[in-house]
C-alpha cells in the first residue's frame, strides 16, 4: 500500500489544485500533503476555498498532527512542511529552499526518508524549480513520480526541470490526473 | 535504505554523546527536521560521515558551537506575525500598565528581533522604564548577535512594514541609524534587557514573570520535551501572566491547557487562570 501522496505547485496552483482534487472521492483511500508557494491565498485561505470545493477534506497543516486518508493537508504561509516516520506532521520556519517557504523539496525529501518506496510524488504547474531534487530524492528511494506534462502547465518550468531530473512514472495532464491517483492508490506500489 | 539507516544511527549516537559531553539535550527535537538539518550541517562540514564528525565535535568546543549554531533553526524578523503583535499593543499592554513594574521572559529569542519589537512596543505604550526582559537561547553566537543589535539593512523594509501593520506610532526610522549595508537599533532599546545562555531541555526556570514568550521554537521538539518545557513557563509565570505562543503553535492538549485560557482565538496568546 502507497501511505501518502506528496504535492508540490506554485504559479496557477490553485486552478491546478482544484482540478486535481475536486473530482477524489472523500473516502480517496491516502494523505495528500500539498506545498503550494505563495500565492495571493495560502495556507489556511486556500485550504478553506478548496473544502469547500471538494469531497475530501482539506485543512491547513497543523504540526503534530497524524495524517488520514481521505484528507488533504496544506503547508502554512511561512513554514515548511514535513513528514515524520510515524505519520505526523512537522513544521520548520527555518530560512527559505529555492526562495520559498513552504519548499516543495522539504517536504518531498522528509516524504521519502519517511515512507520509502510507499509515496507518491506529484509536480505540477510553477515558476521556479522547486520540487525537482525533492521528486528525484523520492525516485531514488524507490517511490512513485507524476509531473504534469509541462505543455499542460500554466508555467512549465517547475514541471520542466522536474522531467529533467528524473524519469517519471507518468506524465499526465491536469485532466488525467484524478483517475491516476485512484488507481494508483487501488494498485499500491511496484 | 542502508545509507538512511546508517545516517539515523550515527546520528542518534551523536546526539547522546553531545548530551552526555555539553549537556545539550537535541535527543528529543522532532525528527524530520532535525535530520535535515544535520544533513545541511554535515554538507558544508567537510567531514565525510556524523561518525567522523563526533571525535572532533566532542573536542573542539568551538567546533560545537558552530553545529549547534548549524543544527538549530535561527530565523527571525521584527514584529513578525504583526496581527499578534497588534494583540499586544491593543489588549496586553493595557493590562501590563496596571503593574508597576513587569518582567519579560523571551525563550529561544534567537539573534534578538524579537526582544526589541516588545522594548519598542513597551516603551511606545507608556511602560518604558518600568519593565525588565531577560532574553534567553541555547546558542552563545545568536546571543552575541542579538546584542549588538544590527541587522542587514535589507531587511528594514519588511521590518517597517511589519511594524506598521502591527500598529507602530511612530517612524520606524527613528529605531534605526543606517550604516553602509547595515541598520543599528538604537542603542537605548538595549536597556533593560538582559540576554543569557539557558537551555530549555536541562535548565531550570527563571521566577516572577509577568509573561513569557516562546514563539517558533516548541515546533521543533516531540512532545515529550514541550510538555517539559511548558510546565517550566507554568511555574515561572505569576497568575495572570501571559504566554505567548508562536502562529502554528497551540497549548491544545497540553497538561497546563487547563490552567490557560486564549485572549482572542488564533492569537496564542494565553492568559494564566488565578486559582
Ligand atoms: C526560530 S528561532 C525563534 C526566534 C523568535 N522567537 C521568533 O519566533 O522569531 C528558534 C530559537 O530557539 C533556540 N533553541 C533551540 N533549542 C533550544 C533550547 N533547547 N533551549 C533554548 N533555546 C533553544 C534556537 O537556538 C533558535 O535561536
Amino acid at each position: 500500500m502507497f501511505r501518502a501522496v506528496v504535492m508540490g505547485v506554485s504559479t496557477g496552483g490553485m486552478q491546478a489544485l482544484k482540478r486535481v482534487l475536486a473530482p477524489l472521492p472523500a473516502v480517496f483511500p491516502l494523505p495528500i500533503l500539498i506545498v503550494q508557494h505563495m500565492s495571493p491565498i495560502s495556507g489556511n485561505g486556500l485550504a478553506t476555498l478548496l473544502d469547500q470545493l471538494c469531497l475530501v477534506r482539506v485543512k491547513e497543516a497543523d504540526e503534530e498532527e497524524v495524517i488520514n486518508a481521505g484528507h488533504v493537508y496544506i503547508a502554512p504561509a511561512n513554514y515548511h512542511l514535513l513528514v515524520e516516520s510515524d505519520g505526523s506532521l512537522s513544521l520548520s520556519a527555518e530560512k527559505a529552499v529555492n526562495f520559498a517557504r513552504p519548499s516543495v523539496d522539504v517536504l518531498f525529501e522528509s516524504a521519502a526518508l519517511a515512507f520509502g518506496p510507499s509515496v507518491i510524488g506529484v509536480i505540477l504547474t510553477g515558476a521556479g524549480t522547486d520540487g525537482g531534487r525533492g521528486l528525484q530524492f523520492i525516485k531514488a528511494h524507490g517511490g512513485t513520480a507524476i509531473i504534469q506534462d509541462p505543455a499542460d502547465a500554466e508555467a512549465a518550468s517547475m514541471p520542466g526541470y522536474a522531467l529533467s531530473l528524473v524519469v517519471a512514472d507518468h506524465v499526465v495532464t491536469l485532466t488525467d490526473l484524478p483517475e491516476l491517483l485512484q488507481k494508483l492508490a487501488a494498485l499500491g506500489p511496484s | 535504505m542502508e545509507n538512511d539507516e546508517r545516517f539515523a544511527i550515527e546520528s542518534d549516537l551523536l546526539l547522546e554523546a553531545i548530551y552526555r559531553m555539553y549537556g545539550y539535550d537535541f535527543r528529543e527535537y522532532a525528527e524530520a527536521s532535525i535530520r535535515r538539518r544535520l544533513t545541511v550541517w554535515l554538507a558544508g562540514s567537510g567531514f565525510a560521515s556524523l561518525s567522523e564528525a563526533q571525535g572532533k565535535l566532542l573536542r573542539d568546543r568551538a567546533l560545537f558551537d558552530q553545529f549547534v549554531r548549524g543544527i538549530t533553526v535561527n530565523v527571525s524578523e521584527m514584529f513578525r506575525d504583526p496581527l499578534f503583535f497588534r494583540a499586544l499593543r491593543e489588549q496586553v499592554a493595557p493590562r501590563l500598565k496596571t503593574y508597576s513594574f513587569v518582567k519579560i521572559w523571551h525563550a529561544g529569542c534567537a539573534t534578538g528581533q524579537e526582544v526589541y519589537s516588545m522594548a519598542i512596543l513597551l516603551q511606545e505604550e507608556g511602560l518604558g522604564g518600568r519593565y525588565r526582559i531577560y532574553a534567553t537561547d541555547i546558542n552563545e553566537d545568536v546571543l552575541d548577535q542579538a546584542r549588538e543589535g544590527i541587522y542587514p539593512l535589507q531587511d528594514m523594509r519588511r521590518f517597517t512594514e511589519n511594524y506598521q501593520k502591527s500598529g507602530g506610532r511612530r517612524d520606524f526610522a527613528d529605531y534605526y541609524t543606517a550604516r553602509y549595508d547595515h541598520a543599528m537599533l538604537m542603542p537605548a532599546l538595549k536597556n533593560d534587557i538582559v540576554f543569557a545562555a539557558h537551555n530549555l531541555a536541562v535548565d531550570a526556570d527563571f521566577g516572577e514573570m509577568n509573561m513569557v514568550f516562546c514563539r517558533n521554537v516548541l515546533i521543533y521538539f516531540k512532545a515529550s520535551l514541550k510538555e517539559r518545557v511548558l510546565r517550566l513557563f507554568d511555574r515561572a509565570l505569576l497568575p495572570g501572566g501571559f504566554l505567548c505562543l508562536g502562529t502554528k503553535e497551540t497549548l491544545e492538549n497540553r497538561q497546563i491547557a487547563g490552567s490557560y485560557d486564549e485572549l482572542e482565538r488564533g492569537t496564542r496568546i494565553y492568559v494564566k487562570r488565578y486559582l
